[in-house]
């Protein structure tokens, strides 16, 4: 199908972004969010998610966390160009919340395409948060960590999962067990253990399901899940653009404040052209985000996906390769200040690093990318 | 943005018939790589007549008034560009011309000038050269020294410009000289000098031979030439502020579309850097252990790395057209310069890795793969990375323009 050059990013779409901005940082500007996750530098803290529930209840009441749920469910029913535009301004302030995992979760509950996974977009569109427990100790999807067998009134599953993101957040468990369950966090069985993360916006588990009553969302979990692929990919390199912007502006900022041999260090060659530099990534990554949630948008047939698929790659291996170096160069450019836990730059920095390695860093994405481009050698 | 204008969409169509029976046949002689290659009569010609038949049909100058030669139309140069681009034609040899002449003299020329100079220009019969860089003068352009004396209604010029392409088939020359020897940046003004009915008088045109082996580019010498006043553009003190606009279109951040057609191949897939041949190229070729190069998991890695910023580049085009989704309004036209020619030099040094020993034979060897065209896309890739402000101006323009970091200077 044909796509839009303006990526199909209406009038309600640039309302939405900017709504988001102005909103986000008014009520999350970068002082409040250090004073809300950073209160105890201490590597050994307790591993507690720290976020601000109120500023989510509010989020809800605007109903943006439902922005990718289809109308028949009472969502906003916008396209996924809305739902990346609404990401890219969560992660320029690093909003410590379920909003990712929750979009994530609706493209996964709308590709079941199933009663059940239907009702948990009802869920969803009231205020039910949910995440995806679908990774062994590996971080793969390769073994049967969890295992569901039939009873005469519905599912049990046992197992463990794993790296499940924003797991204190959430109200309800999306969990791969060959097909996908759904599974409250309140199920008597589930114990989620919280992992001691290096980010301090979000907070991550591993959870053991102990004969914990499920229901049945779709038979074909590993394809469901392969199928909405492009669309997680391309809502977590969106929060990683709006970031990497972040990293980019306080940097400059600083770069034009802080004076050293009687010139403020922007001045210098070798301050300014690392900055530009990632600006030019930051600009790629952002297109092909775009680029991304516009063909995942318009897809009608199997050389669509293929051409989503193949944008949504880029855009994580793009993505971060560009955090990356916004890591390092806003760390870097900020001087022995850039260091200190008094300084905003390690929170972006350590939210950047978890963003990376999440569903797969740049060298992942690129092999399956070259697989999809140029074949797989000695394959087909 | 979103739709097109019944003018843009009838224009469209009317652009997709004319092509449809208007590609000219195959040229006789083999073409050089870009207009700036241009080493003879017989290479000119051919272009010459491709650029004359297009101009002819309206598919350039298409946003220029009608009364200066152009189309009258609105916005509809980048639609021409678009549906030339999908076939595979020649390119355009007045490139200096289309690009950075055009505009500057639109913007900034009498309008007696603009009558007089851009029909011509368009239908490519007066071919155009640029005398912006010295010896002395290079990344910082304002210090050129060429020097303009006024005399009643002429000036006098004498002075020595470098790195002018083109200017051995040029009837024309944008000239950046100095009027006032106490002021940098106000002691300049921009005149169009008509150095092929001087040649001889005033002008010598000498070649400078670039490091691929070819010519294409000169030195040109002024000795007391004489030019009318009528040829000097906007005011006088002015010609930085007129340079200013000729170098933002050299960039492609100017407000006009610059005529454009000479895709490599008659694919829809619109790589810029050529990513794509290079992908093809790696399925026939092989590393030293005998192992075909597309199925080596580095060089594909290294593929789609460049792959990935080609599209990158292309879709933030895409963006740039949609304005809530911009963060600054010439962000991204101000890279364009930077990020094309600094990811076609990594594709054709790709390229050569990929071509492993063959990369090492040259355009006039019958075993090079691709004619040597890689090889010599290579050599000359570093001209585009240092005309046109060097990479490392482009990072400076970058930084102080768009980031508002203080200035390197």
């Amino acid at each position: 199908m044909r796509q839009p050059r303006d990526f199909g990013f209406d009038e309600q779409c640039v309302q939405l972004k900017q709504a988001a901005r102005h909103f986000f940082q008014k009520k999350l500007p970068t002082q409040a969010l250090h004073t809300l996750v950073a209160d105890d530098p201490d590597p050994f803290r307790a591993p507690v998610a720290r976020w601000d529930r109120a500023l989510w209840q509010e989020i809800v009441q605007l109903g943006w966390h439902a922005v990718a749920i289809p109308e028949p469910a009472g969502g906003a029913g916008m396209p996924l160009v809305a739902g990346a535009a609404l990401m890219e301004e969560a992660g320029r302030v690093a909003l410590p919340s379920p909003l990712l995992t929750t979009l994530q979760s609706s493209c996964v509950l709308k590709a079941c395409n199933s009663p059940a996974a239907h009702a948990l977009l009802e869920a969803v569109v009231r205020g039910s948060t949910v995440t995806l427990a679908v990774l062994d100790k590996n971080g793969t999807h390769q073994s049967r960590n969890v295992t569901a067998s039939k009873t005469d009134n519905g599912y049990v599953l046992d197992g463990f999962a794993y790296f499940v993101q924003d797991a204190a957040k959430s109200d309800v468990l999306i969990v791969r067990a060959g097909g996908l369950y759904a599974v409250p966090v309140t199920t008597p069985g589930v114990k989620i253990v919280p992992d001691h993360i290096v980010d301090l916006t979000r907070d991550q588990a591993h959870i053991e399901f102990d004969k914990v009553d499920a229901a049945l969302l779709a038979e074909e979990g590993d394809a469901i899940l392969r199928l909405s692929e492009p669309a997680r990919l391309t809502l977590l390199a969106a929060d990683m653009v709006g970031a990497a912007e972040w990293q980019l502006q306080t940097t400059v900022d600083y770069a034009k404040s802080r004076v050293q041999f009687d010139h403020p260090i922007g001045f210098f060659q070798a301050v300014k052209h690392p900055l530009v530099d990632l600006m030019v990534l930051i600009d790629q990554a952002r297109a092909l985000v775009y680029a991304a949630a516009c063909a995942i948008d318009h897809q009608t047939d199997h050389a669509d996906s293929v051409q989503a698929e193949k944008y949504a790659r880029m855009a994580k291996a793009s993505a971060s390769d560009m955090a990356s170096f916004a890591s390092k160069k806003s760390t870097q450019l900020h001087g022995g200040i850039g260091f200190t836990w008094e300084c905003f730059v390690h929170l972006y920095a350590k939210r950047q690093k978890h963003s990376q390695v999440m569903m797969g860093d740049a060298t992942y994405q690129r092999r399956l990318l070259a697989d999809i481009v140029m074949g797989i050698p000695g394959g087909k | 943005m979103a739709q097109e204008t019944d003018e843009q969409q009838i224009f469209r169509r009317h652009c997709r018939e004319w092509l449809e029976n208007s590609i000219p046949p195959p040229p006789t002689v083999r073409l050089p790589q870009q207009a700036i290659g241009i080493m003879t009569l017989d290479q000119l010609g051919y272009l010459q007549r491709w650029q004359k038949s297009a101009y002819g049909a309206g598919l350039v100058g298409c946003d220029y008034p009608v009364e200066c030669g152009g189309g009258g139309r609105k916005d509809c140069q980048r639609i021409a560009n678009e549906e030339m681009l999908k076939v595979k034609l020649p390119y355009f040899p007045n490139v200096i011309g289309l690009g950075m002449a055009a505009p500057t003299i639109f913007y900034h020329a009498s309008d007696a000038l603009k009558r007089k100079l851009l029909p011509r220009l368009f239908s490519g019969e007066e071919i155009w050269c640029q005398g912006f860089s010295e010896p002395g003068a290079g990344s910082d352009l304002a210090s050129v020294q060429t020097f303009a004396r006024r005399t009643g209604d002429t000036w006098i010029i004498n002075g020595h410009k470098v790195w002018t392409s083109l200017a051995h088939f040029a009837s024309w020359m944008i000239l950046l000289g100095r009027t006032d020897k106490s002021e940098k940046y106000n002691g300049l003004t921009f005149f169009v000098v008509p150095i092929k009915a001087a040649l001889g008088k005033g002008v010598t045109v000498r070649p400078l031979i670039k490091a691929s082996g070819e010519t294409g580019f000169n030195e040109v010498i002024f000795e007391e030439l004489e030019i009318d006043d009528a040829y000097r553009l906007d005011a006088v003190g002015k010609g930085w502020q007129v340079a200013m606009t000729t170098l933002s279109h050299e960039r492609g951040a100017g407000q006009m579309v610059m005529p454009s057609s000479g895709s490599q191949t008659d694919s829809d897939y619109s790589s810029i850097a050529g990513v794509k041949e290079v992908i093809e190229l790696s399925q026939h070729t092989f590393r030293p252990d005998g192992g075909v190069s597309a199925h080596d998991p580095v060089i594909r890695d290294q593929l789609m790395r460049l792959l990935i910023r080609d599209e990158g580049m292309m879709q933030s085009m895409r963006v740039h057209q949609v304005a809530a989704l911009r963060e600054h309004p010439t962000r991204i036209p101000l890279q364009g310069k930077l990020v094309v020619t600094e990811l076609i030099q990594e594709v054709a040094e790709l390229a050569l890795e990929i071509e492993g020993a063959s990369s090492t034979l040259y355009v006039a060897d019958n075993n090079a793969p691709a004619g040597g065209r890689w090889a010599q896309a290579y050599i000359n890739s570093f001209a585009n990375t240092i005309a046109a402000g060097t990479s490392e101006v482009q990072r400076n323009i970058l930084g102080e323009r768009v980031l508002d970091m203080p200035k390197s200077k």
